[in-house]
């Protein structure tokens, strides 16, 4: 069993972040991960990847291979289609469906979701009125992961375990809230 | 953990004594990891950040000198500021182990060029380490203080940005090494570069190279990896390994293959490969150093490709994908990107004092419009782009202020230079103290935000003494102006700014407000400790 998956965003819109919950999943199950990260210059204002690999046989690039990812898992439309090249043919796209737009040519919302809508797997949906629908309206990236949760090979139980662990020193309210939103997201998932 | 957390860790554990080091992409996360780390708090293990790579790196020379373990780390070009202590550090050799960590950059994703430091260790005939993984990485800074204090050298440990900002499981060993106590080197002379004494001990630093040969072959790091199919032999570099491997992830590499993670290169190895393959094919993330070397400069031997025959691209990073096209391997190719998919460039903050020099200094200059603004590396080297297009130049640390003046003695007038708090400190003083000297016609802003922002917010060693400093160095007070970047203020810096650049000598404006992401992070620390 190997999973890759690209998360990606804009910096500040935690997409590191699902990528540490999935990590630390992977690890209690006794998998491997590799993840490669994007640091320095992209973190202002700019487009963040980190490219992640688990499985339970040794990993040996860090980096995914083009044309082999499983999972494109994003909290901003047009950063989904950034990474395309990566992309398997059976592989998914999961991302929030609103546009992050701090560039004066981001294009038309609706072009984007057209393009996304032409792949052959894809779940695009709006992730940040779930996140608020339960009271976490920064949570919109545990709800994309949450969503995608269901393609991963991993339990939902063993990655809210992961968000008890990654969350747990902020206290209980914080867990809790990210718990809801990982479910909410998965209960997407599940009605399609 | 990180590759860099890894490193980090491994420096702890194996008796460290200090840390000494400036911020750059991708090597930053080490000496945070050491200064956030409780352990090397009780430790005592010494970890502020140093004024820039040259200090700091004959900082860590001098706890060799003591006896003790230290720990040099930078970015690839900061590699190129220290290079006088680096080159003649390998003369003079080390007491207590020592490790310059050199981070590179292929691709640029964060840098100015993607320069090799394999060439420096080459260059400077020192053991160079290139690990291929995290848990080699952690392993191979214990094995480098043992090499290191085995044969009285620094070693050099050069990684990548993938090694660098890549995460793996790390297994960590159970026992933590003890410090080394105070020990003087047993030769007086040895550290005393005097022409005859350096004489001496370059021929011994020579005489050991043969031995680091030998140590490569029998280290364990370098491995050859036997095939059956011997019309190729693949030298694999670092974390090219990785990407060679990652082609044969349900199979067997039929090619023998030569692993190599230790420098000098194992030579006998490599002398079986080239005598028992039709070609070789040398993976190298970065320059094509070694595969030169194989090629020499006659090429008349066995077919040697990679990066200079064309097999791999000439510049950036290699990937799984090159490696297997390289390897004449059916690759997978995923979709294009959408035509309708937008850049994304990085830009300054909302917020950033930045935009309000900028913006303030841009107005001024259209009352100049000969006028030319030379820049710096950092944050602010980001008014090149829309929508301030403020910058002309920005090209090594600190050189914005010495541009400037060379462009003004040229008559290009007015000649400005913007460089920010940290880059001043760490290599700008100097060129202002030429332009004191010279009186020449320049004035240099510097952009003081209180932090090295670009890198995420590390101390600034400018904090507090800029003035002071321009004033020892031999600005005229009259002529320090601090302004606040603020809009309301906007009129009146630009005034000030006229003003300074109109005056004919050497004049300094400081820019002062808080940066602010260190601001908003300031802020939600001192909420989370009410």
């Amino acid at each position: 069993m190997k999973i890759d998956i690209i998360l990606c965003g804009v910096g500040g819109m935690g997409a590191l972040s699902s990528a540490a919950i999935i990590s630390k999943a992977a690890l209690d199950m006794g998998w491997y991960m590799k993840q490669a990260e994007t640091h320095g210059m992209s973190q202002r204002g700019g487009d963040v990847q980190s490219h992640l690999r688990i499985s339970d046989k040794p990993i040996a690039s860090d980096l995914i291979p083009e044309g082999e990812c499983d999972i494109i898992l994003s909290v901003e439309p047009m950063e989904a289609l950034r990474y395309l090249p990566f992309l398997s043919k059976d592989g998914w796209v999961i991302t929030n469906e609103n546009p992050f737009i701090n560039i004066p040519n981001y294009p038309e919302k609706e072009a984007i979701i057209a393009e996304i809508n032409k792949l052959p797997h894809s779940i695009v949906f709006d992730a940040d009125t779930i996140a608020k629908e339960v009271h976490n309206p920064k949570g919109t990236n545990m709800v994309v992961l949450g969503a995608a949760s269901k393609y991963l090979g991993i339990d939902i139980e063993k990655l809210e375990d992961a968000v008890r662990s990654n969350f747990g020193r902020k206290g209980e309210a914080i867990v809790n809230a990210n718990i809801d939103a990982l479910r909410a997201g998965r209960a997407v998932a599940d009605k399609m | 953990m990180l590759g860099d957390e890894a490193i980090a860790q491994a420096a702890i554990d194996a008796g460290l004594s200090g840390v000494f080091a400036y911020p750059g992409t991708p090597s930053t996360e080490i000496t945070e990891f050491i200064q956030d780390s409780k352990m090397a708090k009780e430790l005592g293990i010494r970890s502020e950040w140093c004024a820039n790579e040259k200090t700091a790196m004959e900082a860590a020379l001098g706890m060799s000198y003591a006896g003790k373990r230290a720990l040099f780390c930078c970015k690839h070009v900061g590699i190129n500021v220290a290079a006088d202590c680096f080159v003649n550090s390998a003369i003079t050799g080390a007491n207590g182990g020592l490790i310059y960590l050199a981070a590179d950059d292929p691709s640029m994703h964060s840098s100015q060029n993607e320069q090799d430091s394999r060439f420096y260790a080459d260059f400077a005939f020192i053991p160079c380490l290139e690990p291929s993984n995290q848990q080699e990485a952690y392993d191979m800074v214990h094995y480098g203080y043992e090499l290191s204090e085995k044969f009285h050298l620094p070693v050099m440990m050069r990684v990548t940005t993938r090694m660098a900002h890549s995460r793996a499981g790390v297994a960590r060993r159970a026992e933590v090494t003890k410090q080394n106590a105070l020990k003087m080197p047993e030769n007086k002379m040895q550290y005393i570069l005097l022409p005859a004494v350096a004489r001496r001990q370059y021929n011994e630093l020579l005489a050991k190279q043969p031995e680091l040969v030998k140590e490569s072959e029998n280290s364990g790091y370098n491995k050859y990896i036997d095939g059956p199919n011997k019309k190729l032999g693949i030298i694999a570099c670092g974390i090219s390994y990785n990407y060679l491997m990652e082609n044969y992830r349900d199979s067997e590499c039929p090619y023998p293959v030569v692993k190599v993670s230790q420098y000098p290169m194992p030579e006998a190895m490599i002398n079986r490969l080239y005598e028992e393959c039709e070609e070789v094919l040398v993976l190298e993330e970065g320059q094509p150093l070694y595969e030169r070397l194989l090629r020499g400069m006659l090429n008349k031997g066995k077919a040697i490709k990679g990066r200079l025959d064309g097999t791999l691209p000439r510049v950036g990073e290699l990937s799984p994908n090159l490696v297997g096209k390289a390897l004449g391997l059916e690759v997978k190719e995923g979709l294009p990107v959408p035509s309708l998919v937008a850049p994304r460039p990085p830009k300054l903050c909302d917020g950033c004092p930045h935009v309000d020099s900028y913006t303030a200094l841009n107005e001024a200059m259209k009352s100049f419009p000969g006028g030319r603004v030379f820049s710096d590396i950092g944050c602010y080297t980001l008014g090149a782009l829309p929508p301030f297009q403020a910058i002309y130049s920005t090209v090594d640390m600190g050189a914005s202020i010495t541009m400037a003046k060379g462009a003004s003695e040229a008559d290009l007038l007015p000649s400005v230079a913007v460089i920010g708090d940290s880059t001043f400190t760490h290599s700008g003083m100097t060129g202002l103290l030429d332009c004191c000297v010279d009186n020449a016609n320049v004035t240099v802003i510097i952009l003081d935000n209180g932090i090295t922002g670009m890198t995420g917010s590390q101390k600034s060693s400018a904090t507090g003494r800029i003035e002071s400093i321009c004033t020892g160095l031999g600005v005229d007070p009259a002529h320090i102006r601090v302004i606040n970047p603020l809009k309301k203020y906007f009129e009146e810096n630009v005034a000030i700014m006229k003003e300074e650049i109109a005056y004919k000598g050497v004049s300094v404006i400081i820019p002062r407000r808080e940066c602010i992401v260190a601001l908003n992070k300031r802020l939600k620390a001192a909420k989370k400790a009410q």
